[in-house]
């Protein structure tokens, strides 16, 4: 025989597709909201979201390289989404080295000490955005004032601050609303809030890129919506003075960044469309259940990371038809 | 709407490059190896020696149980030996070698091209004749096909399905037999209905397949009972129960036989071979191989008598390509690897595809991200991410809890990870132990 032949089971094909494939179609969706976020907040928004993206790379690679001693996996494209994505969590004036803090506890708690890619139980992000979150309150939850698409060093509160506020101390709604961005302003992006947040218009533009190349399904954000809408109406019909309109809570606050960017992240989530739809009806119910009766005025980042401690249950108990069963 | 199956299923690049290509009749080796199992079931029995002179369609190993069949000799000449010799599993097979000399056939065997339309037998004459000659399932389970014609105790088929999906990329062989052979498939399939005493026969064609869909159509008026179904593409549609659920919408339970929802699938190949050996009297020792590649010269469809080496086949397409780095006897997603060109053609071999060297590399396996595509192309409903994960961590009692069994091994899975995981092996492995737990259970 002048030849030797690969003999391997079938079967003898794959797809194209590949993971950072995949992972980078996240980033590419990711940036017409960080774009937005450049003219909204000016280059500082830029230099958190640098500032981010090279802590996160960073910290893999060393953590891998010197801790774990693997093959470090920094082109995957997984690090660089946990990187973006938790710049899109936190204020764009937010200090140099509590975004480093930050980093450190994505990748190196959220993701890599439960053994890295596809083992992370919570969503890397998250568990960065909330160590912040409860760290460093004040830095947090200080965000810029929108003047003119620059930062005049002033802070002020996002939308959902000012409702939480005033209901905490018995203003109606009707007063509370004067002080709230119009619907338009809302839906692209004219208000305050985290980085890469404000602009539902753009976050929605960059999931249905996602939807079309099918990175993500439609199951978890719609039914992440569709929870905290439907809450929120029955509300507001009962006493729409003591309720907000629910337009306020679809389009203000992480709800869409949460539904379509992080609840919707492959490693955290369920695996079949029904326990997807469970899943994302949990988050809705958390989140609506934060902002209206808890003490954060936002609970999205919450809601989604309780979820995902529920994943490996509703895996279990969530089950694919079974071919000729019943 | 185009009819398919529900769950799960793929649809890999198709690269039928030969489907243009007329079935031409490959020259007669020097020598054949005739496996005595071609064929699920017991090993037929050899009934020639060294030395022995046979003709073509001779009987030269016996069946030597129900399920079993019959092995003919493919060409005319002298027993060589009887020795053993890999066949496409890679393990050394009984097998018949033949020296060819001229091209003699049995005397009984109707040689001439004449269509033979009429047929006056009984049920069990023709289930008899087809045993005798030694047919087989030929979309590649080779089941022996006189075994399905019986339906089991209190089990009634009520419809014959015609598989012309050929959904494996790459092959023809299936689609030029339902071009140039037609009329003889559907007589075949007369045949069949008439052994099973069904009045109704379906056959499934995919719809890359316009050309065969048309001309099957428009002779199938002519027979009684007999439809075709166009179907949409998908992988694996040729699978038996895929291929049920796509026509008649019904589903075979897990475990169970297909008859069980009233349906006996066979194959065009297999209706054509049923054809030729009742109303020709020719035994099955000839098929259909298409031998195809993106580097292969002149990728063709071959009439190729059973036992011709892989080796003759690349040779009348134009030699092997320099850069051949897999050989694969059937289709990529569910064809096996050759070790050696030197491995027979048998009665199940629909196809050989050579494969480039970087074609034939599998990737860096990366971690699962757990981003569900092998469940949602399961077509048996189950999770393949997680059978990998309990199959390579030994844990078979949640591998049978979790249904492993139901695996057809078609591929989808790890046709689609993304991470290039090797899911279908361990699950495969997975599944050789459960069954060893599930028989000494039975025991």
């Amino acid at each position: 025989m002048s030849n030797l032949f690969t003999v391997s089971p079938s079967p003898h094909v794959h797809s194209a597709e590949t993971t950072s494939k995949i992972m980078y179609r996240v980033v590419y969706a990711m940036i017409p909201a960080l774009l937005w976020s450049v003219f909204v907040f000016g280059l500082d928004a830029l230099r958190v979201t640098l500032i981010a993206i090279v802590a996160c790379l960073a910290f893999e690679y060393v953590i891998q390289k010197y801790l774990m001693k693997i093959k470090p996996m920094i082109t995957d494209g997984s690090a660089l989404i946990t990187g973006i994505l938790l710049a899109f969590n936190v204020p764009a004036n937010l200090p140099w080295w509590i975004i480093i803090i930050g980093a450190l506890a994505a990748v190196g708690i959220g993701k890599l000490s439960f053994g890295g890619l596809g083992s992370n139980i919570f969503n890397p992000a998250l568990v960065g955005r909330v160590f912040l979150l409860i760290s460093f309150p004040v830095q947090m939850t200080s965000w810029p004032v929108l003047s003119e698409g620059e930062v005049d060093g002033l802070t002020t509160a996002t939308p959902l601050g000012i409702i939480k506020e005033g209901l905490t101390s018995g203003t109606p709604v009707s007063q509370i609303a004067q002080d709230l961005p119009s619907s338009t302003d809302m839906l692209l992006g004219q208000m305050s809030g985290s980085l890469g947040e404000i602009s539902a218009l753009l976050l929605i533009l960059g999931g249905v890129y996602m939807l079309i190349k099918k990175v993500i399904t439609w199951h978890i954000p719609v039914s992440v919506i569709v929870t905290v809408a439907a809450i929120a109406a029955l509300f507001w019909l009962i006493d729409p003075e003591r309720y907000v309109n629910p337009i306020y809570h679809i389009l203000t606050g992480g709800l869409m960044l949460g539904a379509i960017y992080m609840a919707t992240d492959m490693v955290t989530s369920p695996m079949t469309p029904k326990g997807q739809l469970i899943f994302g009806a949990g988050i809705g119910i958390i989140t609506i259940s934060i902002r209206m009766f808890g003490a954060y005025p936002e609970g999205i980042s919450f809601a989604i990371l309780i979820m995902n401690a529920f994943t490996p249950l509703i895996n279990n108990y969530v089950k694919p038809k079974r071919f000729g069963g019943n | 709407m185009l009819k398919t199956f529900k769950i799960g299923g793929v649809h890999p690049p198709e690269n039928k490059l030969t489907s243009g290509n007329p079935i031409e009749i490959l020259p007669l080796p020097k020598t054949v190896f005739i496996p005595v199992a071609q064929h699920i079931g017991a090993p037929a029995v050899p009934l020639v020696k060294k030395g022995d002179a046979v003709k073509a369609g001779q009987l030269i190993a016996k069946s030597s149980s129900f399920v079993s069949t019959n092995i003919h000799s493919s060409v005319s000449g002298t027993v060589k030996r009887v020795d053993f010799q890999a066949d496409s599993s890679g393990y050394p097979k009984q097998g018949i070698y033949v020296d060819v000399q001229g091209d003699e056939w049995l005397e009984e065997i109707d040689q001439s091209k004449d269509l033979v339309k009429t047929f006056d037998f009984d049920s069990e004459t023709i289930v008899k004749k087809i045993q005798e000659a030694g047919i087989v399932g030929l979309g590649g389970a080779t089941f022996p096909t006189h075994v399905k014609l019986i339906p089991p105790k209190g089990m009634k088929a009520e419809v014959l399905l015609i598989n012309g999906v050929e959904c494996e990329p790459y092959l023809t062989s299936d689609h030029r037999l339902m071009l140039e052979k037609p009329d003889e498939i559907l007589i075949g399939i007369q045949l069949l209905m008439k052994a099973m005493n069904v009045e109704k026969a379906v056959i499934g064609i995919e719809n890359n397949k316009p050309d065969a869909i048309k001309l099957l159509s428009e002779k199938a008026k002519e027979y009684k009972g007999i439809s075709v179904t166009a179907l949409k593409v998908k992988y694996p549609q040729g699978g038996e129960k895929q291929l049920i659920k796509a026509v008649t919408g019904k589903e075979v339970p897990p475990g169970g036989l297909p008859i069980a929802t009233g349906a006996v699938v066979n194959n065009v190949g297999t209706a054509f071979a049923v054809y030729e050996a009742i109303q020709k009297n020719k035994p099955l020792f000839e098929r259909v191989v298409t031998i195809t590649g993106k580097n292969v010269a002149k990728p063709s469809n071959f009439l190729v008598r059973i036992g011709t080496p892989t080796s003759e086949l690349l040779e009348a397409a134009g030699g092997m390509p320099e850069n051949t780095g897999k050989i694969i006897s059937g289709g990529p997603m569910m064809g096996r690897a050759l070790a050696s060109i030197d491995v027979p053609v048998t009665k199940g071999t629909s196809g050989v595809l050579l494969m480039q060297k970087e074609e034939a590399k599998r990737d860096t396996v990366l971690a699962c991200i757990r981003c569900s595509r092998c469940v949602s192309v399961c077509p048996m409903g189950l999770e393949p991410y997680l059978l990998m994960t309990l199959s390579e961590k030994q844990i078979f009692d949640r591998c049978e809890s979790n249904h492993i069994m139901d695996c057809i091994e078609c591929g989808s899975c790890s046709y689609t990870c993304p991470s290039d995981r090797p899911l279908l092996d361990y699950i495969r492995f997975g599944k050789g132990k459960v069954g060893q737990i599930i028989r000494s259970r039975n025991k």
